[in-house]
């Protein structure tokens, strides 16, 4: 029994060090075959269930992103002015919005083809763009790039570029806007009470 | 308003726009708010405002209509129909930019897609590996140095910047559409186009309405990422921050 159990540990952590060890490209190309193997074999999220696929995001997907990354990023030079529990909070809320907000996309999901751009990486860099592409047929490609960074833990994503928008730094505009309003509390309330209202909406529409 | 009138109008701000510079830029030093991208936002927002409107009770529900009525294999056609006609003035703006090996695929598309692509309703040069490009005088003039001067909103035809409205401004002067006779088949054409842009943008709209904070600021920004993206054709420098 133990030593099944230091099996199983042992196995586990090999893979977590494989998984570290793994190059940013493949790692990429991985989630999201992952990711959309399941979404083509559930009705439920086909049918738009946004709870379903905010599991699935928040299980498989958000492991592999840098969220206090992505929200410095989206503030800019505002992220200094938080404290330490202001920047949780502004964490904490900035990817429940995100999250929201984008996992939605994935009920679209109709057959879309995803290009792995080729990728070219030199020894030691731990910043690097990973470049892919959305084929639908009747519509123009879309470019997808993503931002990753190497971490302890492996490589984290900490930007999303759809069609060249940086779905992080398009916020910073509106962040430093709520911030001379309101500051950086004002901001935190801001983005909650959006969260509020779409959990709100999401309430309603699962009812019906 | 009809159709009729409405192109009229449509051309008759073209040709306005050109000159509505110097206009802008004393509106400009009256309504500036501070943002140095936005100088002219007050003025935006409210056009923002009656843009809104005009979408939620005119374009909105017609692309709705389209896109739910219309066959995929239909949108495909007159997606690709469209942009099949725009491939010549974006071959010109490659070589304008000097990119002539784009210039002289942008070409070749045009000759494949209006032959064996049946009159361009079938993108057939994709398939073959010619990649589609998205060029158009705004770009070209920002390649050549021009400044974007400022950026702006208009009712109908979207954000632009003052660079960019000019150059929308030739875009459409020198658009084979608005050449087509008679004026009510150029009419229906130029609404079809219309119609078929603003649907492949609706599922766009629930992501800008949940995403966003301040819609107005959201679109902005984003219109303005998307726009140094297409300028550098998909590789941007860094912006250091």
């Amino acid at each position: 029994m133990i030593k099944q159990f230091f099996a199983v540990v042992f196995a586990g952590s090999l893979i977590a060090s494989a998984h570290a060890q793994e190059a940013p490209d493949a790692l990429v190309q991985q989630v999201t075959e992952e990711v959309l193997e399941i979404v083509r074999k559930d009705k439920d999220i086909q049918g738009g269930s946004t709870q379903k696929v905010i599991d699935l995001v928040d299980k498989k997907v958000l492991p592999h992103f840098n969220f206090p990354h992505m929200t410095a990023l989206a503030m800019g030079k505002d992220w200094k002015k938080a404290t330490p529990p202001q920047q949780q909070a502004l964490t904490h809320e900035f990817k429940t919005l995100l999250v929201r907000t984008y996992a939605n996309a994935l009920t679209g999901y109709k057959n879309q083809k995803i290009v792995y751009k080729p990728f070219k990486m030199n020894a030691g860099e731990t910043d690097v763009l990973v470049r892919t592409e959305v084929l639908q047929p009747g519509s123009k490609p879309v470019q997808l790039d993503y931002s990753l960074e190497k971490l302890d833990g492996g490589w984290k994503v900490y930007d999303v570029v759809v069609a060249g928008i940086s779905l992080v730094t398009n916020y910073r505009d509106q962040f430093g806007q709520e911030v001379r309003n309101g500051g950086v509390d004002g901001l935190i309330a801001s983005i909650s009470a959006k969260n509020k209202s779409l959990e709100a909406n999401l309430a309603k529409a699962e009812k019906k | 308003m009809t159709l009729k009138q409405g192109a009229w109008v449509m051309r008759a701000c073209s040709k306005w726009l050109v000159g509505g510079g110097v206009l802008l830029a004393c509106a400009g030093s009256v309504l500036a708010e501070g943002n140095p991208r936005d100088p002219y936002e007050g003025f935006n927002r409210s056009m923002f405002a009656v843009n809104e409107v005009v979408d939620k009770y005119a374009a909105k529900p017609v692309a709705q209509v389209y896109d739910h009525v219309a066959p995929l294999p239909v949108k495909a056609g007159f997606g690709n129909f469209f942009g099949n006609v725009g491939d010549l003035w974006i071959g010109a703006n490659s070589a304008l930019q000097g990119k002539f090996a784009d210039a002289g695929v942008d070409v070749g598309r045009l000759l494949i897609n209006s032959t064996v692509g049946i009159f361009g309703l079938f993108d057939v040069a994709s398939e073959l590996g010619l990649e589609k490009h998205e060029e158009d005088f705004g770009q070209t003039m920002a390649v050549w140095g021009v400044g974007d001067g400022g950026y702006l909103f208009w009712p109908v035809i979207g954000p632009r910047t003052a660079r960019d409205t000019a150059g929308w401004a030739i875009d459409s002067y020198v658009d084979p559409v608005w050449r087509v006779r008679p004026i009510s088949t150029r009419n229906s054409m130029v609404a079809l186009r219309f119609v078929d842009i603003r649907a492949s943008l609706l599922p766009a709209d629930k992501v800008v309405e949940e995403a966003a904070l301040d819609k107005y600021a959201y679109i902005r920004d984003a219109y303005l990422q998307r726009r140094r993206n297409q300028i550098f054709d998909g590789r941007p420098p860094r912006l250091e921050d």
